[in-house]
């Protein structure tokens, strides 16, 4: 720039610091002035992640160590219903909350199979959702890992297996980490991701 | 609709609903029906039972709004079919099609008879809900391999064609399927395809304790848990003619304004991130978190699964606890009151959802809209107001309400109802009466029938329960507000875009697991 402002606003922006920004702003945007100081405000809220758990896992080694490696820190996870009782999905929206904040470790939620590395699926299986769990499991490249979440989907829970329910995840597609709990907080489910992306020790 | 005009018997139910019941003919049925909505009244729920293992036949029940409470009539059927009442009550139309499904009586020369619970798990000649069903399944295998070939209505004409959505969908949320008929962008018509969640609750609750059944009951819809385990309570006590103590009702109205508030603030926080503001999203799930967390440390439950009980609850408020509560709403109530400005004032915000997904008033009445989206549309129907039961008898709840009938008063009445249900949780606090928190609930004789009825944070939840020979649960309906206004999603949408039905399916956010069943 050859020409040096006269005086004013763009000469006080060089000198200024973020919250003579915001002060700038509330002359012309107060709603944005509010937002980015509420932002500000809040700070940041994410706690320490937890460890993987091995207790969680059912299914050890189907997977090779290179391929857990390369999902670990870019891991995508589409999320089935397959007949819970919406406890489960609480938590899993839970996750995103700025106090777990699941993509700060590189994991996120996708919506579609077709770009899941991972399925994180809930309920027990109703018989009316058995057969699109199976595509939708169909539908995700290998390779692929499957964690079972809450009480039902370990074990079929209080709806148990009946006319209407197949029960546990694993009686329709293969599991590779089951998490228990009704529901199951938020750690433990971040729990079980990161054991179905760790390296079995067993 | 005074109890006197009506030409039956009835008897008031003992308990904390304002409740009577009353066996009607078959003309009765639809008399009954046709008076109560005439004075403005509204059905709540409709739901079978199968009497044959005490001698008697199969049984249709309807649960009616009448200006004194609830009133419940029972008919016995001679056949297998029963009056149609879908003309006086639209959204009796789904759940006539369930009865049939479960129990194969029909609602005769209804306009629409298409299947509705049952897809393919189970053939259509048997009745999972019949006595004399005998649970043939096995685990893994579909039924008996028959497609779900669901009669959908295909819209004709130049340029229109269907989008199929679900049942997996693209957010983390429950399955349906939503077949859209459009021209370009615009929505024609959307049908929904439901009971994907089907997983046979009402058959589970048979020959459950009383005790037992309350663990369920608070998982028919676990956003709803709270309200769920009350009205089952609710019927519980009824039955037993037992009252649970003063601090029990108190604490149990606390936990229900402390649900509604945490499911409202997702509410409000996903209707920010459905139009684009992350920041809405990020700091009301935050705020959520936060009472979450609380529920945890003083009811050992973040989403107050099994506090409720019959005959009281099951954990007592600390008084360090109440202190807890009292910094915590404060700050939120804070909080809340910034975040409504900056939504209130965001042009992009409001531009999304003012106009958007409209329910006029008309429509919300003749269709029967209930709950939080009933009242975002011009419906003065608030239990807690109308029909109070201890404590909402002392405590005069000022009713959210809005006529646009759009996602911005939809929005509006959430911010509404989360600062009343601060205010009521103040005063709930302030009032706690002091004593003990539950009561001993005696057995319950065969043969008895209950109601419980609740304003969850949705709408009104019913719990209908019968016990059997030996005390246990002979027959438990539950019933979510969303069989009303599904039916009114699918007309909401009209005329909209397909990219604004997330937003506008958000600002209703209904239950599949409660409707399903």
């Amino acid at each position: 720039m050859n020409e040096k402002p006269a005086a004013g606003a763009i000469a006080d922006w060089e000198q200024s610091d973020f919250t003579a920004y915001c002060l700038l702003l509330t002359a012309y945007y107060d709603t944005m002035y509010q937002l980015l100081k509420q932002i500000l405000v809040t700070g940041i809220k994410t706690e320490p992640y937890p460890q993987a758990d091995e207790a969680l896992r059912v299914a050890a080694g189907r997977l090779r160590a290179e391929i857990l490696e390369s999902f670990a820190g870019a891991l995508t996870i589409r999320h089935v219903d397959a007949g819970s009782c919406n406890g489960c999905e609480l938590e899993i929206n839970s996750l995103n909350n700025p106090y777990y904040n699941l993509e700060g470790l590189g994991i996120k939620f996708v919506a579609s199979p077709r770009h899941a590395d991972l399925l994180l699926v809930t309920g027990p299986v109703s018989r009316h959702m058995e057969v699109a769990l199976k595509r939708t499991y169909d539908a995700t490249p290998e390779p692929k890992l499957v964690v079972a979440i809450g009480d039902c989907g370990c074990t079929g829970g209080i709806f148990g297996e009946s006319y209407a329910s197949c029960g546990r995840v694993s009686n329709v597609i293969p599991v590779d980490v089951a998490v228990p709990g009704c529901p199951p907080t938020p750690v433990a489910i971040m729990q079980g991701i990161l054991t179905a992306i760790s390296l079995s020790k067993t | 609709m005074k109890l006197e005009d009506f030409q039956f018997e009835l008897r008031q139910l003992p308990g904390a609903v304002a409740a009577w019941h009353g066996r009607v003919d078959a003309q009765q049925w639809r008399t009954a029906c046709q008076q109560v909505r005439d004075k403005g009244g509204r059905l709540v729920a409709l739901w079978g039972t199968d009497d044959h293992d005490r001698g008697e036949a199969f049984a249709v029940h309807a649960a009616l709004v009448v200006q004194s409470g609830l009133l419940v009539t029972t008919m016995s059927l001679d056949g297998l079919s029963f009056p149609d009442i879908s003309d006086i009550f639209p959204a009796a139309n789904r759940m006539q099609r369930a009865i049939y499904d479960l129990f194969g009586v029909n609602a005769e020369n209804a306009a629409d008879r298409r299947k509705w619970l049952r897809h393919a798990a189970w053939p259509a000649d048997v009745f999972p809900l019949r006595k004399d069903f005998v649970t043939h399944h096995l685990p893994g295998a579909t039924g008996n391999g028959e497609a779900d070939n669901y009669p959908f209505v295909r819209v004709g004409g130049e340029g229109v064609h269907e989008i199929p959505v679900g049942p997996v969908h693209a957010g983390t949320i429950e399955p349906g399927h939503f077949r859209f008929s459009i021209v370009g962008e615009g929505i024609l018509r959307l049908e929904e395809r439901l009971a994907y969640k089907h997983k046979g609750i009402e058959k589970r609750f048979e020959g459950m304790t009383l005790a037992e059944g309350v663990r369920l009951a608070g998982r028919v819809s676990g956003d709803s848990t709270v309200a769920y385990s009350w009205a089952y309570s609710m019927a519980v006590e009824s039955m037993a003619e037992i009252t649970p103590p003063p601090r029990a009702l108190w604490l149990r109205a606390l936990l229900l304004e402390r649900e509604r508030i945490a499911n409202h603030l997702g509410d409000l926080g996903f209707l920010g991130n459905d139009a684009a503001l992350a920041f809405g999203l990020a700091q009301f799930l935050r705020l959520k978190e936060d009472c979450l967390r609380t529920h945890q440390a003083l009811f050992g439950h973040r989403y107050l699964m099994d506090v409720i009980v019959p005959g009281g609850i099951a954990r007592d408020l600390e008084p360090a606890g109440m202190e807890r509560l009292r910094r915590e709403m404060a700050a939120l109530e804070q909080t809340v009151s910034l975040l409504k400005s900056i939504y209130d004032e965001h042009a992009g915000l409001q531009d999304r959802f003012i106009n958007c997904g409209r329910v006029s008033r008309e429509l919300a009445d003749r269709l029967g809209l209930t709950g939080v989206a009933a009242r975002a549309s011009g419906q003065a129907w608030d239990m807690r107001v109308e029909y109070p039961c201890v404590p909402y008898t002392e405590l005069e709840v000022r009713m959210g309400s809005h006529r646009n009938g759009d996602v911005a008063a939809r929005v509006a009445v959430r911010f509404e109802e989360v600062f009343e249900s601060l205010r009521l949780s103040r005063l709930i606090l302030d009032r706690l009466p002091l004593g003990a928190c539950a009561t001993k609930v005696p057995g319950v004789p065969a043969g008895r029938f209950g109601v419980g009825w609740i304003e969850g944070w949705r709408g009104e939840v019913l719990v209908a329960l019968e016990t059997g020979d030996d005390g246990r649960v002979a027959r438990c309906h539950p019933h979510d507000p969303s069989w009303q206004n599904w039916p009114i999603l699918e007309r909401a949408v009209l005329g909209n875009i397909v990219p604004d039905f997330p937003l506008i399916n958000k600002s209703f956010n209904l239950s599949y697991s409660g409707h399903d069943l």
